[in-house]
């Protein structure tokens, strides 16, 4: 397999999307959005005198926010993931590509490669405001800056890239089986349950989030279904069935 | 950079799309693939290009067999391919779909910028080379599309209906590109609807409904047809309207002689020996010729009878 080749389709694809405003807007608004939003929660709570957090409650609470990230992570990617093949095929620009002399992993490497960055860099993005409000906005409560901690390196460095790979591959699966963007982008927002699903077991005390070595470990779970997953987008995508099937 | 086919062929369950294809594509040679809808010609030309496998059979390109797996990136890197959807990307430029492509095909940076400028400049695209491919007409499109597959200069060019629905001027360009392709002596394996286009630019012609019914040039195609049948048509074109005296002559050497102005349809068993006869029927009569032509069977006649023969 040559990289090379894998991202002179990445390279296009950004190119494409920057053209594609429903994409890019769907990109840029939630992770921003998210963290303002939590921040005017926080503050909200911190004015009301009935409700008023204490400072042991706020360093609870900050981490499983900070989750939410990781959850976005498993749905930002959809619009542009769930383009990546079926977009192709839309635009019968698939034929002429797949008659180029690249492989179908040099593709998928490619169209994964597009649909991840881009989601990346905004979800750091977009952490990094709320870490930036939220330290702003806690920190005369609870007496420090609470983030970045090695928890916090461990979620947004290491948790996050997995769980957006996960997503991204199970969409181009997805994608690369179905035959209209919206069918992928439905079926694509349904990889946002197993993480929503950690989010519940952590605030069930089932699984403490928090915890190191919890983390490396559902990191290393997930790695390795990302590895199998790709293994899995290639056995799917199969060129003859998208040229000759779908209409 | 011939082609080479042997029993080639491609099932879909129960359908057989084409149905063992032998053929022979000549290096330098364009060859125009005739057929009606669901011919098997797309079928034909996705299995050539690697695209899609084939159910049985064999087929060649140059020194490299189809369907071997080693050898499907070498031969896609041989061909270029005009698709029957042209499948541009819409929201980039002219300049950048042709510069995707020359990157995927390993055209050094100098040469990609250069065939880029020559092909947009050829085929009239260069003024137009930062607009989105989007807004671009269909003419505009197809020519697009025709440079995405010469842009890494390929030996052997696949064009799928590179005419269909394009308006007669836009039609016109891109067959006048066809034949510049042909003198760089490129091999072009052109599938077509349109049996005027096959005529005035193909060598050779092969006539496919789902199996390949003949092949040869057009000019071999029309006289078998011709050949076949019990009579002939002699043209005669008169200085002057046919007089009565001219037509009770022509009479005596044919039952079915039809005027039409200065035209003169005469039907007879074998003109190339009966004409002389005919002039001088003519001239005894006191007529005078401008032009005596044998009107054979056209292309067009061909293909009917042809793929009528095999639907029945």
């Amino acid at each position: 397999m040559r990289l090379s080749k894998s991202w002179i389709i990445a390279a296009k694809d950004f190119k494409t999307y920057r053209k594609k405003k429903n994409i890019i807007s769907a990109l840029l608004v939630t992770p921003f959005l998210v963290a303002v939003l939590i921040t005017a929660v926080i503050s909200y709570i911190g004015t009301r005198n009935s409700a008023r957090t204490s400072p042991a409650e706020l360093v609870l609470l900050l981490p499983a926010f900070l989750f939410v990230y990781v959850i976005l992570a498993a749905y930002i990617a959809t619009p542009i993931s769930s383009y990546t093949i079926v977009g192709e095929k839309v635009e019968k620009s698939l034929e002429p590509l797949l008659a180029t002399p690249t492989t179908d992993s040099e593709i998928l490497l490619g169209k994964g490669v597009a649909a991840f960055l881009p989601p990346l860099a905004v979800l750091w993005g977009g952490s990094t405001l709320f870490m930036i409000l939220m330290d702003l906005t806690t920190e005369s409560k609870i007496g420090y800056y609470y983030f970045p901690d090695w928890n916090t390196a461990l979620v947004l460095l290491l948790l996050l890239p997995v769980a957006l790979l996960m997503s991204v591959m199970v969409n181009i699966i997805i994608s690369s089986r179905v035959t209209d963007v919206r069918t992928g982008q439905q079926l694509g927002a349904l990889t946002i349950i197993p993480f929503a699903g950690l989010y519940l077991a952590g605030e069930l005390n089932l699984i403490d989030l928090g915890n190191t070595s919890n983390l490396l470990i559902v990191v290393a779970v997930l790695i390795v279904v990302d590895i199998l997953l790709f293994f899995v987008s290639r056995a799917t995508f199969r060129r003859e069935e998208i040229l000759t099937k779908w209409k | 950079m011939g082609i080479e086919t042997e029993g080639l062929t491609r099932k879909f369950g129960n359908l057989t799309a084409v149905d063992g294809l032998t053929l022979s594509v000549n290096d330098g040679e364009v060859f125009g693939f005739l057929g009606p809808n669901g011919a098997g010609k797309t079928t034909t030309v996705r299995m050539l290009c690697c695209l899609i496998s084939k159910t049985s059979g064999e087929a060649r390109i140059g020194d490299y067999e189809i369907g071997r797996s080693e050898d499907a990136l070498k031969i896609r890197r041989l061909i270029g391919l005009v698709p029957d959807n042209v499948g541009l990307y819409e929201d980039l430029s002219a300049y950048d779909n042709l510069d995707f492509y020359g990157k995927l095909y390993d055209c050094a940076e100098t040469q990609r910028k250069e065939n880029i400028q020559r092909f947009l400049t050829l085929l009239g695209l260069w003024e137009k080379r930062d607009v989105l491919a989007g807004t671009f007409s269909k003419g505009m499109k197809q020519k697009l599309a025709i440079a995405r597959a010469l842009i890494h200069e390929p030996k052997l060019l696949f064009m799928d209906e590179p005419t269909a629905n394009l308006d007669p001027e836009s039609a016109k360009t891109v067959r006048d590109f066809i034949l510049e392709l042909k003198k760089e002596k490129r091999t072009i394996f052109l599938n077509t609807h349109n049996l005027d286009e096959a005529q005035r630019i193909c060598d050779r012609i092969g006539i496919l409904s789902t199996k390949l019914i003949t092949t040869g040039t057009p000019q071999e195609l029309e006289r078998a047809l011709s050949s076949g049948e019990s009579t002939r048509k002699t043209v005669v074109l008169l200085q002057e309207q046919a007089t009565d005296v001219v037509l009770a002559g022509l009479r005596q050497l044919s039952g079915n002689v039809t005027p039409e102005g200065n035209k003169l349809t005469i039907e007879l068993k074998d003109p190339e020996k009966e004409n002389a006869a005919v002039i001088e029927a003519i001239t005894k009569a006191g007529g005078h010729i401008q032009s005596v032509t044998i009107a054979g069977a056209s292309l067009e006649d061909v293909y009917l009878k042809l793929v009528r023969e095999r639907e029945s």
